[in-house]
């Protein structure tokens, strides 16, 4: 056991040399944080809007106002005719183009249906329906208050109805941010990139250098050289965690709800399988960039997508479900939201941590015995 | 003299590659053993096998007595080996290196002993320099402290003077012969003919087999025969001639040529005859001593 002691303070001694690598490691979770807290959202904050109004009337006015007045849109064009909203759009200046008829204020005058016309720049699937979304509501309100209007206005009486007002909470995410459901996922990608590209990298450097060749000659075997290249790898990881998880709590005020010891548990039952894919991708790779594009291109990508880290695995095809069932990721990142956003523990997390575990185990030893044949 | 390396009838193949085909060779204690023949011979992989990194196809290989793929950790324990690409950590100093490889040897005060090897190396002003940046022959002498540093009883050594500049091979040799002073034994291979007339004995290995075994004087002195060294004009045409109308063996060195004749004084004026018809010009001609080069090539050309 001696020997893996031997090694660890050789692999750090190493790091201090290298401070490129010193640097990814404290500087990526940072930077990945801020990426993905600020930069990767899907929230739409700021819909920019033409308004094309031909009725011109006080009604159209305080519809158009309305808009202006709930925080999310900026009208920041008023055509005049049809070919500058067709321009517009097709500029990709706008994300909706509103246009009100010149009969809007007469029609709802009349009591008829008045029809607004709303075109979307669709390119954006996703922010053209949120942004649908807005519309209809402020749209609904809108005309909500012209009953009211139109009974003042007849001296009529408001015939009581039944109405049903549903009360909307939202749990663990209140605001409805990205970045909520976003940023814990990091933890999950630093734990793997730290424990799976460079964990391999490490290990075939050895290699590609000739040293392995020359530790092999001594007395160390091949398991405490196993062990004593992970052990620094594994610490790394956790330092990372541990910065994301400050920074996460003090930056962005996403504090860990449930237990952080159940949290970091759990990720050494993950980092079991990413060490364990390293390892196999440093048996099946000759040089550092072969481990680099196995790691990122076979390992890390599909792991990434298939995880539910970005998109929803429950809007997945059916196939591509079942296949997310063998991603480690996966269920550590059902974890890692379940514990940071909702508070759950062991209680209510068990069955995804016992499939990490046997995971890992499996994934470790596999590799670990095509490791030791390779070498021996 | 004990045989503390005994290697029987050991075959090792690559896909369909023979490289190692059935040798049988033992090593003494104390002696510098060289395993001798161009690239491809065999010479790494039988040192590779020795050393326990590839397992023999068939055929024993015993150290101390001890079987290597059975007592492998026991025997890398008492043995260092120097491959033939430098292999040590680049990022890591002179210091390190050897401390690291003191470290998982298990040898606990070895700070005396690093200051001997880097005295003896010539290293010391360096120590603290950063392996990448040592020059080739420098990288070469590290490599040997680090092998060296838990005291073995044999050290491997795969070509390491290969890529070394003259005057750090002179070093090497220099420190090689220390090595020997203090019993250690030395199993080498090089494709330098010059380096294995300083070994004790060789094994010239050619296609993976052993073509000669022995002191590199008896190897010469078996040959019965005599050479002549001709200095002359139109090289090319006269080794030529010598070779299909007479038929000798000849050996071509730059600007001279050596004919193999079984007695001067019956063969040497056919020769003359031959070239003189040719209008070939002799500037020069000696009987000399055969060299291991002249041996090997004769015996690479006899197996044909």
């Amino acid at each position: 056991m001696k020997n893996v002691i031997h090694i660890i303070k050789k692999e750090f001694l190493q790091f201090k040399r290298d401070p490129k690598m010193f640097g990814i490691i404290l500087v990526s979770p940072v930077l990945q944080l801020i990426l993905l807290g600020y930069a990767a959202t899907l929230d739409v904050k700021i819909v920019h809007t033409l308004v094309f109004d031909q009725d011109r009337s006080e009604l159209s006015k305080d519809y158009i106002k309305r808009f202006e007045n709930s925080g999310f849109f900026s009208i920041d064009y008023y055509a005049t005719d049809y070919n500058q909203v067709t321009e517009q759009i097709n500029d990709g200046d706008i994300i909706v183009a509103i246009v009100i008829p010149n009969d809007f204020e007469k029609k709802i005058q009349r009591h008829e249906t008045a029809k607004v016309q709303l075109l979307f720049n669709g390119s954006d699937g996703n922010t053209a329906s949120i942004v649908a979304g807005y519309i209809s509501n402020i749209t609904g309100k809108f005309s909500q208050n012209l009953f009211p209007d139109y009974f003042n206005v007849n001296g009529g009486r408001i015939i009581p109805s039944a109405q049903i007002t549903p009360v909307i909470r939202i749990w663990y995410n209140p605001s409805l941010q990205t970045r909520n459901f976003m940023v814990p996922g990091i933890v999950g990608l630093l734990l793997s990139n730290i424990t799976l590209i460079l964990a391999s990298l490490a290990i075939v450097k050895e290699k590609e250098v000739g040293t392995l060749e020359q530790l092999m000659v001594t007395p160390i075997k091949p398991f405490e050289l196993m062990i004593g290249k992970m052990i620094p790898f594994i610490i790394l990881g956790f330092a990372a965690v541990i910065i994301v998880i400050t920074a996460m709590t003090f930056i962005f005020n996403i504090p860990v709800r449930g237990n952080i010891f159940f949290l970091l548990f759990a990720s050494f039952l993950y980092v079991l399988s990413t060490l364990g894919f390293g390892l196999l991708v440093s048996t099946i790779s000759h040089t550092q960039q072969q481990a680099m594009m196995i790691s990122i291109f076979g390992i890390m990508i599909p792991m990434v997508y298939l995880s539910g880290f970005a998109f929803p695995i429950e809007n997945m095809p059916k196939i591509i479900q079942a296949v997310s069932y063998v991603i480690p990721l996966r269920y550590f990142i059902t974890i890692i939201r379940g514990v940071i956003l909702k508070g759950l523990g062991f209680t209510d997390l068990w069955i995804e941590a016992s499939v990490l575990f046997v995971m890992g185990i499996s994934i470790l030893l596999l590799s670990s015995l095509r490791f030791r044949k390779k070498l021996g | 003299m004990e045989a503390i390396i005994k290697i029987k009838s050991l075959k090792k193949s690559y896909d369909d590659i023979k490289a190692v085909k059935d040798i049988s060779l033992e090593v003494y204690e104390g002696e510098m053993f060289g395993l001798v023949g161009p690239d491809g011979a065999g010479k790494t992989t039988t040192i590779r096998i020795l050393c326990g990194l590839l397992k023999p196809e068939s055929g024993s290989v015993k150290i101390f007595e001890k079987d290597i793929i059975k007592n492998k950790k026991e025997i890398q324990n008492q043995i260092g080996y120097l491959s033939q690409k430098f292999s040590l950590y680049g990022d890591l100093s002179i210091d390190e290196n050897i401390e690291f490889f003191a470290d998982i040897h298990g040898v606990k005060d070895y700070q005396q002993r690093r200051d001997e090897l880097l005295e003896f190396t010539r290293l010391k002003p360096f120590r603290n320099r950063i392996a990448e940046k040592l020059s080739g022959g420098m990288k070469q002498k590290l490599a040997l402290a680090c092998s060296l540093i838990h005291k073995p009883k044999i050290i491997f050594l795969d070509e390491p003077t290969t890529g070394v500049d003259p005057v750090s091979r002179r070093d090497f040799w220099k420190i090689l012969s220390g090595l020997i002073k203090e019993k250690i034994t030395i199993v080498l291979t090089t494709p330098y003919l010059d380096e294995a007339e300083r070994c004790n004995r060789v094994a010239l290995m050619n296609k993976g087999e052993i073509i000669s075994l022995d002191t590199p004087n008896k190897i010469k002195q078996a040959l019965e025969k005599e050479i002549i060294e001709i200095v002359c004009t139109k090289i090319r045409e006269a080794y030529k001639l010598i070779r299909d109308e007479i038929g000798f063996e000849v050996q071509m060195f730059g600007d001279r040529i050596n004919v193999i004749i079984n007695n001067i004084e019956k063969d040497y004026p056919k020769i003359e005859k031959a070239l003189k018809e040719h209008s070939v010009e002799i500037l020069n001609y000696r009987k000399i001593t055969p060299s291991l080069e002249n041996i090997f090539i004769h015996l690479v050309r006899k197996a044909g």
